[in-house]
């Protein structure tokens, strides 16, 4: 969200919030109160211990790896004190944990106030419809074996209650800290948090049992096992996303030692042929990968020999020949990379014409693949409007009629009209110009795009 | 016959002998507690039928048939009730249900090697045959209680089934490709910290589990794992995506008319057989491959190209700015800082430069040097012995020698085909 001074609904809401989580704890904390403290205190430490190799790096690397883990990881802890514990007294062993959490972003101090309100009242909420369901009774004691499959619907409910009460408490904070509005700041949340959370609960209630079993707290720690490594291969497994976005920067930056022209304006392709595929109604996952096709498309570039891609004044027929190459050299480097999948067409057909004028195979109409026909406008598109070694930038407008007059027999009629239409309603604001010396590429997240959220990306995506 | 053949015969034959003797005492004496028996099959077999989809070379592809396989061999009670069966009958219950799970993989043509299954069966049965014994004659219990000790006595037993896999697993690798034995076993080790902690792990719980909760325990664990493998199975995808664009990366340069097709290639498998040689391992090798299939691409750089690539014989100044420039790009494509620092480094004297770039160097100078024919080759490795005062580690080139005369690079490497 990025939020640096938090504005004032949010205060509010963060102030209500806590206020709910004292109320919440405060049964535990009062006098002649029967709280299991030993196991409150055994609890409350696990769940500390277990955020805390996220939050101190040294400790992090020293069990193995440097990648942080997203919050969430250990909530099996907390679900097993939803069990284990009365609604109070379980809220409270959630505390500690939660403000010793790393925090992704300042301002520190209010986030851990936040989520250490919500998540005590998340677990308080679950432990509350547990009990409500008889769990404490149902996970046995001892050597008296539990009810099984009837421990398995508190166990359930406290998760769906867990889960709900974060999401709606989550969806909150972002409507009013990060200004969204309300219905995008619920959209897709609980959608995602469902299935994690069931098998968090699953485990938790693993958890619950072994530490109520004569085996005791030292069998319950193993549960934690799988679950740690699962959430740290997908911690690795979004690190490792972000180097997809990563290869493709290099990818770029392996075509921009040659030609330093194409610095920017790959990126602007990519951003324009994304605005054109949107305007189509494209679904998300094309839409990156229609991004790698604008921001990959000269890459064959890197073939072409480095005199005749950087020659000042008119090229000789022989050159023209040895440029007009490129497609070919571009699909021959970028056909292994799974991920790619239709980018690779578009990148070996952008010079194709609707007339079939086009190279490198002449293919006309609808025989070109779609992606190619995006690109290509996107390609003429920018090439226009910015300023090369031998040509002015031209206006947007200008851009713009010229393209409608190639409608037809260079380009697709239904992409000009996209584009027309997209940069009518978002402008455009090319972000990098050619002529900029030197400009740092490093710290522009926002040229490739970033991880998406969350879950996992479609199964589609998936190299064969 | 093959060097190691004896090997892998060896360990398969056991395996053979374990799974029919298993078998035979389980038709003659009958089944013990049949429930338990159905439950744990079933399980392994679905762990293995779960198999759908795993890459080629895949650590642990069935990690809840492993996980139900060794919570049998260690389970003690059920809900509470003694149970009486012993290592022969476990082996059996895990042969068959692995075999269930397995036959619709090989239906389809896409069956486990011979060598895993021959491994799941070794270590099973070592597991139960440290365990069971013991507990049906009721010294576990009698000394050890049904506590804290009796879990931690279980940890204990998976930590040394794992030692004893990873050992047979080294040594089945070690039986195909020749490498030395110490690093191998070294890669086991460490890769166990991944799925393979999980797996015991999720062993232990399981048979504490059972022994707590009854059968119930089963279906309750199987998803937290299965949601492990999930993971694992789209981290791998994403490290083949990664792969895949080093290899496009590699292949720059020769599209560029750079190197000679090939080139990176073949310098990568070379690099990588003279490190194993030289005794790297696991992370170490991973980077100084990479390294070695990246090490050109500063040469786009290049107004017009060397002729045939073969940096080797440019000036020491030139062939330092490729390298710098070529570290400029990998430093992009997201791999480990390690492999940029070994592009970058790769031109230095050698005594500047980390043991990676020491192998790349070498091993570059030498293909760019030998060309075609025994007598390129016998000539480029003399050249190297002369630089080997500045420019060529001496040990990296006598490696490098030993790994020729043995006929290159042998066997598998990770290099990803073209």
């Amino acid at each position: 969200m990025g939020v640096k001074v938090i504005p004032r609904a949010a205060r509010v809401y963060i102030g209500c919030a806590l206020l709910g989580a004292g109320t919440c704890v405060l049964p535990a904390l009062r006098p002649g109160a029967a709280v299991p403290w030993g196991t409150v205190a055994l609890l409350a430490a696990l769940y500390a211990l277990c955020e805390l190799p996220a939050r101190c790096r040294l400790i992090g690397r020293a069990l193995g790896g440097s990648v942080p883990m997203g919050t969430g990881s250990f909530f099996p802890v907390l679900l097993a004190s939803a069990l284990l514990l009365p609604p109070a007294a379980a809220a409270l062993a959630a505390i500690p944990g939660s403000l010793l959490a790393r925090v992704e972003e300042p301002p520190a101090a209010p986030r851990r106030a936040w989520r250490a309100a919500a998540t005590a009242l998340a677990v308080w909420a679950a432990a509350l419809t547990a009990e409500a369901l008889g769990g404490p009774t149902a996970l046995g004691r001892g050597p008296d074996a539990p009810d099984l499959p009837y421990a398995l619907l508190p166990a359930g409910a406290a998760a769906l209650a867990f889960c709900l009460v974060l999401t709606a408490l989550d969806g909150g904070i972002r409507a009013t800290a990060g200004g969204l509005p309300p219905r995008a700041a619920w959209r897709g949340l609980l959608g995602r948090s469902l299935a994690p959370h069931t098998v968090h609960g699953l485990a938790g209630l693993m958890m619950a049992v072994l530490w109520r079993s004569t085996y005791g707290p030292v069998a319950a720690l193993f549960v934690l096992l799988p679950m740690y490594i699962s959430c740290w291969v997908f911690a690795q497994y979004h690190r490792e996303r972000a180097a997809h976005q990563a290869t493709i920067r290099a990818l770029v930056q392996a075509v921009d030692i040659k030609d330093t022209y194409t610095r920017g304006h790959s990126e602007r392709v990519g951003h324009a042929s994304v605005l054109i595929a949107r305007e189509l109604g494209m679904a998300d996952d094309r839409l990156d990968v229609v991004r790698f096709a604008g921001i990959l498309h000269d890459v064959g570039k890197l073939g072409v020999p480095t005199r005749v891609l950087t020659k000042d004044g008119p090229l000789t027929p022989e050159e023209r020949r040895v440029i007009e190459l490129h497609p070919e050299y571009g699909h021959e480097m970028v056909r292994g990379i799974g991920f790619l999948g239709e980018a690779r067409a578009a990148i070996l057909h952008h010079h194709e014409r609707m007339d079939g004028s086009g190279y490198p195979y002449g293919l006309h109409g609808e025989q070109i693949p779609e992606f190619a026909r995006v690109v290509a406008v996107a390609d003429a598109f920018d090439a226009m409007t910015s300023t090369r070694s031998y040509s002015r930038a031209r206006p947007v407008p200008t851009a713009l009629a010229e393209l409608e007059r190639c409608a037809g027999t260079q380009f697709d009629p239904r992409m000009v009209t996209a584009l027309v239409q997209a940069l009518d309603r978002h402008g455009w604001q090319p972000a990098v110009t050619a002529d900029e010396t030197a400009p740092q590429p490093e710290p522009q997240p926002e040229q490739v795009p970033p991880p998406r959220e969350p879950l996992p990306a479609p199964a589609a995506k998936e190299p064969a | 016959m093959r060097p190691g053949a004896s090997t892998v015969g060896a360990v398969r034959g056991a395996a053979l002998l374990l799974g029919l003797t298993g078998f035979g005492a389980t038709l003659w004496y009958g089944l013990d507690e049949p429930g338990n028996a159905l439950a744990f099959g079933t399980l392994i077999a679905l762990g293995e039928l779960a198999r759908w989809g795993a890459a080629p070379g895949e650590r642990e592809p069935a990690p809840l048939g492993a996980a139900g396989a060794l919570a049998y061999a260690l389970l003690g009670t059920s809900a509470g009730h003694a149970t009486t069966h012993g290592v022969l009958q476990t082996v059996a219950v895990v042969v068959a249900a692995g075999l269930a799970g397995i036959v619709p993989h090989i239906a389809r043509g896409r069956g486990p090697g011979l060598d895993h299954f021959a491994r799941r069966v070794l270590t099973v049965g070592f597991a139960a045959l440290c365990f069971q014994p013991l507990y049906n004659a009721g010294a576990v219990t009698r000394y050890l209680g049904q506590g804290p000790a009796y879990a931690l006595f279980l940890v204990l037993l998976l930590v040394l089934t794992a030692l004893c896999d990873a050992v047979l697993a080294a040594l089945l690798l070690r039986a195909r490709t020749g490498f030395p034995y110490g690093p191998l076993l070294r890669d086991e080790l460490r890769a166990f910290l991944g799925i393979g902690s999980a797996v015991c792990a999720t062993g232990t719980v399981m048979a504490l589990g059972v022994a707590a909760a009854g059968l119930w325990a089963l279906p309750v664990l199987a998803v937290p794992l299965l949601l492990t493998q999930l993971s694992f199975r789209r981290y791998a995808a994403v490290r083949t995506v990664n792969r895949q664009t080093i290899a496009s990366l590699a292949r720059a340069t020769e599209i560029a008319g750079c190197t000679p097709p090939g080139h990176a290639h073949r310098v990568a498998a070379l690099s990588a057989a003279v490190g194993r040689e030289l005794g790297l391992s696991g992370t170490e090798l991973t980077v100084l491959e990479h390294a070695a299939l990246m090490h050109d691409i500063g040469q786009l750089s290049l107004v017009d190209p060397v002729e045939g690539g073969a940096t080797a014989l440019l000036p020491a100044e030139d062939q330092r700015r490729i390298a710098l420039l070529g570290g400029e790009v990998v430093r992009r494509t997201g791999v480990p800082e390690a492999v940029a620092v070994v592009v970058e480094r790769q031109a230095d004297p050698y005594r500047e430069q980390p043991p990676a770039a020491r192998i790349v160097r070498a091993v570059n100078a030498y293909d760019d040097l030998a060309g075609d024919g025994a007598g390129a080759a016998l000539g480029a490795l003399e050249r190297l012995r002369l630089g080997t005062a500045r420019d060529y580690h001496p040990d990296v080139v006598e490696c490098l020698a030993r790994v020729l005369a043995r006929g290159g690079a042998p066997g598998v490497t990770s290099a990803v085909p073209g």
